[in-house]
């Protein structure tokens, strides 16, 4: 390290107190951030959890569904609508409903139920325990082992439960890419039991999922179900769909950002003040300095090399923070639906970028300007 | 007796037109290696000015200083940045030493502007705080040393990297009597050599009788040159 960043490095350091606040600043600012951005990303990935984890290509829906959740039934006449689509090369329906559960203790529970294609179970989980062929049999339910499992009384191969009235039982354990937002267990079963099982109205089919010949016919596709009155979306379409639905419709987003903002504007301020006054408290030795030799690069130098040093450290005591509480926080409720993206780093680093520029630059300004002269004659 | 500092015809005003007020005016002298030369007078009679000026530190209106031969106001700002650095120390009233690094890193800015290795920086500093009576005390932060020592830090800071030219901005202002004269003391008799020379602007009538020469400064003008007993040496 050249001797001038050593020097600057030690003018830090050495001052405790001002170097504890400014990484306190920092550090707190990025926790508050990512913590932020954290949650809400976790929330947002869980309302796709379906879209998700079912992993069709294209999902066709009504043009009113906004979530997931709140499915708007199709009629059947649309699937073979759907199938007689040229560019389709095969189209299954899709259950997706809530119902309640009356566990072995006679507990009620609500419970996600997905009902899968029979013929082709498109979709299935990735089994943990059972068969899959086991899911045809009597009353047969396959249930997933996310944070909600235990809600279902942690149930074993053979467990039984009353659905709606209707016997069941577990054939199965599996596991899935995302869980739901919604705090329920979910359950598996085939299409045909879930609308037997399940309360419906006059219409049964949640979405219809699509699988397209080639890529290219997607478009055409979409163009025909339009031209039906119903929506086709890929599931990248349909998962920012539900996405934006919960940005801008439900305020959440508003008071993400909002927290974002405010989180910025502390962390500038506590860490931006404190370097300033580091910068001011030192300005006639940066005077000295100027007259003994210095160079303008040289004194910008320091001040960029503190502030970048303070801005990195912070940062990553901000997200070893973030990550830890996660953590912790995980081990009590396993259900805390928080994840750290790149994207949330991302911002985080931007954030922490433009607070140590913004520190930095007040602070070169006011080196630069000192005339060495006013050393001498203070 | 060979020029070290050759300053001719400098002015110095702040302010123009109606407001414009004369800091220096008309200065033109010489200093010498092997001198110390004081410069005195009331406040406000452009001592500070002078200095700053010619040591490079502030622009003349008009008129050059030409230290060995370069006329250093046409140097660019880096460059004069850099002839400061190598050929001129300065001694400041307040030492403006930095509380936060040890006596010898403060002592070692200099050679470290002048991109020497760090290990090699801390040696000559602590070589040269023996020099000035400072063996032992590298390592303390400056605030643990006396008013006295901490000058004698800011002198070795400014002999580290052997320049000719010393520039001394007050230096007993902040010291008692005993310990003012004490440091001048030692600076006569172990920082002056015959290739160096020493300008020392100064209020304290307690230190003259250590000068070659006394500039006597008033209104920004050179009011004369006392004792000129520089052939006496
Ligand atoms: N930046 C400036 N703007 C306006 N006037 C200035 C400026 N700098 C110096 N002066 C004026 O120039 C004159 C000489 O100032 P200088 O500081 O050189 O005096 P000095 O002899 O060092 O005084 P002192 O003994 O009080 O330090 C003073 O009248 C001062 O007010
Ligand atoms: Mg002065």
């Amino acid at each position: 390290m050249p001797g001038i960043l050593r020097i600057a490095y030690k003018l830090l350091a050495n001052d405790r107190a001002k170097f504890a606040a400014l990484l306190v600043g920092i550090t707190f600012a990025v926790f508050l951030m990512i913590q932020m951005t954290s949650l809400f990303s976790g929330i947002l990935r869980r309302s796709s959890a379906t879209v998700i984890n079912i992993g069709a290509s294209v999902w066709v829906m009504d043009p009113a569904v906004q979530t997931a959740a709140n499915t708007i039934p199709l009629p059947d006449y649309i699937l073979d609508e759907v199938r007689s689509i040229p560019g389709v090369k095969w189209a299954v329906p899709l259950y997706s409903g809530v119902a309640l559960l009356k566990l072995g203790d006679g507990v009620y529970q609500s419970a996600s139920v997905i009902g899968l294609d029979d013929t082709s179970l498109f979709g299935r989980p990735t089994l943990l325990s059972g068969a899959i062929d086991d899911v045809y049999g009597e009353n047969a339910f396959i249930a997933v082992k996310d944070a909600e499992f235990r809600k279902l009384g942690k149930p074993t191969l053979g467990a039984e439960f009353e659905l709606n009235d209707h016997r069941g039982v577990i054939v199965g354990t599996a596991r899935v890419a995302a869980s739901g937002l919604f705090g329920m267990p979910t359950l598996y079963t085939t299409y045909n039991r879930a609308i037997q099982y399940i309360p419906n109205m006059r219409f049964t089919i949640s979405y219809i999922l699509v699988e397209p010949k080639t890529l290219a016919d997607v478009p055409e596709i979409q163009r025909e179900v339009a031209a039906a009155g119903y929506l086709a979306l890929t599931k990248d379409e349909f998962i920012n769909k539900i996405s934006n639905f919960y940005k801008y419709q439900t305020g959440m987003g508003t008071n993400i950002l909002l927290m974002t903002v405010i989180s910025f504007i502390l962390g500038l301020s506590i860490s931006g003040q404190t370097f300033y006054t580091f910068v001011i408290e030192n300005i006639e030795k940066f005077g000295a300095l100027k007259a003994i030799g210095a160079k303008g690069s040289e004194l910008i130098s320091i001040i960029l090399f503190e502030a970048t040093f303070v801005a990195l450290t912070g940062y990553g005591l901000g997200v070893g923070l973030c990550a830890l509480m996660i953590w912790v926080a995980r081990l009590y409720l396993p259900g805390y639906a928080a994840i750290i993206t790149f994207l949330n780093l991302g911002l985080a680093f931007v954030m922490v970028v433009a607070i140590a520029a913004i520190s930095s630059y007040f602070g070169v300004r006011k080196v630069l300007r000192i005339e060495p002269f006013d050393i001498f004659r203070s | 007796m060979k020029a070290a500092i050759q300053a001719v015809g400098l002015n110095k005003w702040f302010g123009e037109g109606e407001t414009r007020t004369y800091a220096v005016r008309d200065v033109t002298f010489e200093a010498y290696f092997g001198e110390m030369l004081y410069v005195v007078g009331p406040s406000g009679s452009g001592k500070t000015t002078l200095l700053s000026i010619i040591s490079g530190i502030l622009r003349p209106n008009t008129g050059a200083v030409t230290i060995e031969g370069s006329a250093i106001w046409d140097l660019s700002a880096d460059a004069l940045a850099e002839f400061r650095l190598r050929r001129i120390g300065f001694v400041f009233q307040d030492y403006h030493l930095f509380s936060r690094l040890t006596t010898a890193e403060n002592v070692a800015i200099p050679l470290i502007l002048q991109k020497r290795a760090w290990a090699q920086a801390m040696k000559e500093a602590e070589h040269d705080l023996d020099v000035v009576g400072l063996k032992g005390r590298a390592e303390l932060p400056p605030l643990k040393l006396s008013g006295g020592e901490q000058q004698r830090v800011a002198i070795a800071r400014a002999i580290v990297t052997r320049p000719d030219i010393l520039i001394f901005d007050e230096p007993t202002a902040s010291l008692d009597g005993d310990t003012g004269r004490n440091i001048v003391d030692f600076v006569r008799r172990h920082i002056l050599t015959s290739r160096r020379c020493i300008v020392i602007v100064t209020h304290d009538g307690r230190i003259f009788d250590f000068a070659d020469r006394i500039m006597q400064m008033e209104d920004g003008r050179l009011a004369g040159i006392e004792r000129e007993n520089l052939d006496a040496r």
